[in-house]
């Protein structure tokens, strides 16, 4: 009897020490692969790769292009996404009546955020560039990755709204207020934490995306800054991806160089995002 | 009228594919689409049959999963019976943080990193194989596992677990004997979305996988996938309306199938779970 | 057509109340005068509360609602179609069980109901916020203190603070649901003695499960069993002699 009992206290602990294992295993790894990137590319860093154009010869080639092209999808992204995804979240959640078209409408955005993003750019090539004309551009490109987070934007605004407590809301009404008035004064204010971390993260994923912008086209080589939004245009990940498929070590060291730039960008997004939960979340303790 | 743009969306993604597709299959048949074994559309003897690919989705996906299962279970085992709060805080960001990589960086790792550390193990492993971007998708998508199995466990009563230590079980016995199989229906949507999210991934198999459709379960080679197969038509040049042109589509469609089965499958046992709680 | 002058500020007529099927306001009829408190009482569930939300209409938003008879205010069918519903919540004040102030400052939780009514001048804001505070009793805990939040506040403090915020529109009626249950016994008896101070100026219904405080606090009792409206009368009355043996029943605890 003691010796099965003495068993099941061994597995016990031994248990402990593999669950700290696999947890620090995830530790390991990205503190690995973080190690690898930096040490390699670090040194690459300097104002001449900051600013140069693309290049046969690996030593002279920059991540200017890519880095505009980076920026200007994060802007137009952002003003076509935000404005649309809050708005619908909003509506949805404080004016959509309970019926079967909004159930069927929240499984239809539950499905969206489910689907590769590599499904977006088919959508995108036939619609946008295809069938509206509008080229294998910034906008298009925008446009695609605006609905591939439109889903997320949408869930996180509704999350947040959903978090008021409907007592704010029956306080609002009695003093006489209409619903967009309790919505604009009251609901809107305490979610804005919630809505903002979720916008943050969304952008953040959009910029990191490859897939669909290859798809629609995304030069993998231009020469020219795109200075309008229907200009061909390039961003960091696939730049990424270009110098990764080249065999000379000079384009890997080359890679792992904009590698840093691109996760320093999104560390830096999601630190932010995250600071802002924190701080949203102290603010309004229900 | 904001939120019909969602089903604008959905209904212009089935359109394309459908679109596309259906020109596609009047010019080869769905059953060489599903059963023929060579995927060459490229070449000039061409095959559609779409299994080459199908096998190096499930591959490597399977990889994925077999690597991201265990480890991400034992993570919300630990975290939920074992770990001091204080751990599971410091846990939580780290986490995040590896869900938020962009996956053309872990292409990387897996091209660079991984695969050279793994063939000194496999000396006969191919520099791009199915093996390396498994393992690399596997660590992506374990914040995936871990945080969707912790909150199925948080979920399961109290009361089961104090009638489970109360016999003088031990923490091992009563995470995986009772509480485990009580937050089963949680875990296994965690996992169906994580295979979701593996089959659906392009960057990393881009990357590491290299390009040469394979029917096989052997992960030491090249295979191609599904959705890098897209991507390898996207960067050459394809004219569009040609037959090349549609395969994407064909590609896409079945893509989109499975995934958009598996996400369902996982909503209706969410639901189902749900309901059994409240 | 000429409307009868009624002294009644609140006359409900043969009310019933639906939610789908089931039936959970059963012909009541009922008159308040002005300028009195009245209380609710009733065991758990016998429509008390969803009597009292029929006067600012809150129950409007409860999906399969439904309500047939009439309530009239100073002689004016609230639920009549031109009423507009934001302007009778203006009339009607209410106070709810859980202290519910806004995630704001204190300033910004009185203001609010002049604010949605477009008023901005900031002299008229400071003297409704000071005259608001004072009526609720509050006024010295915080005058130093306006700007921080409403949260910060213990309970039984932000109870005022939300009877202080409904106060500062004008009501003429003020609803109080359970005010103080939530509340320890001696924010409980501030909240009565504020009830006390207030009824020369609202005419005040509210709804208690606490009998004593019922007694306490109103002049006029009703109580209410499974939807109907068993008795109502003075509240002297109806605790030593009350007409019908269920009141009796309920008063001496022998259910509820």
């Amino acid at each position: 009897m003691s010796k099965r009992v003495d068993t099941n206290r061994i597995i016990d602990g031994l248990f402990r020490y593999f669950g700290i294992a696999c947890t620090l295993f995830g530790l390991l790894m990205l503190g690995i692969f973080l190690y690898s990137v930096i040490s390699e590319g670090f040194s690459r860093l300097d104002w001449q790769f900051f600013t140069s154009l693309p290049s046969r010869k690996p030593e002279q080639a920059g991540i200017l292009i890519p880095l505009f092209g980076t920026m200007w999808v994060m802007i137009l992204t952002s003003m076509i996404a935000i404005p649309l995804g809050v708005a619908s979240g909003i509506y949805l959640e404080e004016y959509g009546k309970k019926n079967r078209l909004a159930s069927l409408i929240e499984i239809n955005i539950t499905n969206l955020a489910g689907v590769p993003s590599i499904i977006y750019g088919l959508l995108a090539l036939e619609i946008f560039v295809r069938i509206l004309g509008l080229g294998k551009s910034l906008l298009a490109g925008s446009l695609t990755l605006a609905l591939l987070i439109l889903p997320i934007i949408i869930v996180a605004t509704r999350e947040a709204l959903k978090a008021v407590p409907k007592t704010i809301r029956e306080a609002s009404y009695a003093l006489g207020a209409t619903k967009w008035q309790t919505t604009w004064y009251q609901i809107l204010p305490a979610s804005s934490g919630g809505i903002v971390t979720g916008v943050i993260l969304a952008i953040s994923r959009a910029i990191g995306e490859t897939a669909p912008l290859i798809v629609i086209g995304a030069m993998l080589y231009i020469t020219t800054l795109p200075t309008s939004p229907m200009d061909d245009f390039s961003v960091l990940p696939i730049q990424i991806f270009n110098w990764l498929s080249r065999p000379q070590k000079g384009f890997i060291i080359n890679a792992t160089a904009a590698i840093i730039v691109l996760l320093s960008i999104t560390f830096i997004l999601n630190g932010i995002a995250i600071y802002l939960r924190n701080r949203w979340q102290k603010k309004v303790k229900w | 009228m904001c939120a019909a743009v969602s089903i604008l969306t959905t209904v212009g993604i089935l359109y394309v594919l459908i679109s596309e597709s259906s020109v596609f299959f009047t010019r080869v048949p769905i059953t060489e689409f599903l059963f023929d074994t060579q995927w060459t559309p490229l070449f000039a003897d061409k095959h559609f049959g779409i299994l080459p690919l199908v096998t190096g989705t499930m591959l490597t996906s399977a990889i994925a999963v077999s690597v991201a299962l265990p480890i991400g279970l034992s993570i919300a085992v630990y975290l939920n019976e074992y770990a001091p709060k204080s751990f599971r805080k410091f846990l939580k960001p780290i986490l995040e943080i590896l869900a938020a990589i962009p996956t053309v960086v872990y292409g990387f790792f897996a091209l660079m990193v991984i695969t050279p550390f793994l063939q000194q193990f496999f000396p006969d492993m191919a520099g791009f194989n199915a093996l390396s971007p498994g393992i690399v998708m596997g660590i992506m998508i374990i914040p995936m596992i871990s945080s969707l199995s912790e909150d199925a466990l948080y979920a399961v009563p109290t009361s089961l677990r104090e009638a489970s230590y109360g016999i003088g079980a031990t923490r091992f016995q009563t995470s995986f004997r009772v509480l485990v199989p009580a937050a089963s229906s949680g875990i296994i949507v965690s996992v169906i979305l994580a295979i979701s999210r593996a089959v659906g991934e392009t960057m990393i198999v881009a990357i590491a996988a290299g390009q040469q459709p394979r029917l096989t379960f052997n992960p030491f080679v090249p295979v191609e996938t599904i959705t890098t197969y897209i991507v390898q038509v996207s960067l050459g040049d394809v004219v569009q309306g040609s037959i090349e042109y549609q395969t994407i589509f064909a590609a896409g469609i079945a893509l989109f199938a499975l995934t958009f089965i598996l996400n369902n499958i996982s909503f209706y046992i969410k639901r189902k779970f749900q309901e059994k709680y409240e | 057509m000429v409307k009868e002058m009624s002294k009644d500020k609140l006359l409900a007529e043969k009310v019933n109340v639906f939610y789908d099927e089931a039936h959970v306001i059963k012909d009541v009829s009922i008159s308040i005068q002005p300028n009195t408190v009245t209380a609710f009482i009733g065991p758990s569930g016998c429509g008390k509360s969803t009597f009292l939300r029929l006067i600012n209409r809150m129950n409007d938003y409860i999906d399969g609602f439904r309500k047939t008879g009439s309530i009239l205010i100073d002689g004016e069918d609230i639920y009549d179609r031109k009423v507009r519903v934001e302007d009778l919540r203006k009339q009607i004040g209410m106070v709810f069980q859980k202290p519910n102030p806004f995630p704001k400052s204190i300033y910004e939780n009185i203001v609010y109901g002049l604010r949605i009514q477009g008023i901005s001048n900031k002299s008229v804001l400071d003297e409704t916020v000071e005259r608001s505070l004072r009526r609720a009793a509050i006024w010295d805990e915080v005058k130093d203190n306006l700007n921080k939040s409403a949260l910060s506040l213990s309970g039984g403090q932000q109870q005022r603070i939300c009877i202080a915020r409904t106060l500062a529109v004008e009501p003429s009626i003020v609803l109080m649901d359970e005010p103080a249950s939530a509340l320890d016994p001696i924010s409980t008896s501030k909240i009565e003695q504020l009830i006390h101070e207030l009824k020369s100026q609202y005419t005040i219904i509210i709804v208690t499960h606490n009998m004593q405080q019922a007694g306490r606090v109103s002049d006029k009792v009703a109580f209410f069993y499974l939807g109907e409206l068993i008795e109502f009368s003075e509240t002297k009355e109806i605790f030593i002699n009350p007409k019908k043996e269920l009141t009796q029943n309920y008063i001496t605890g022998r259910f509820g």
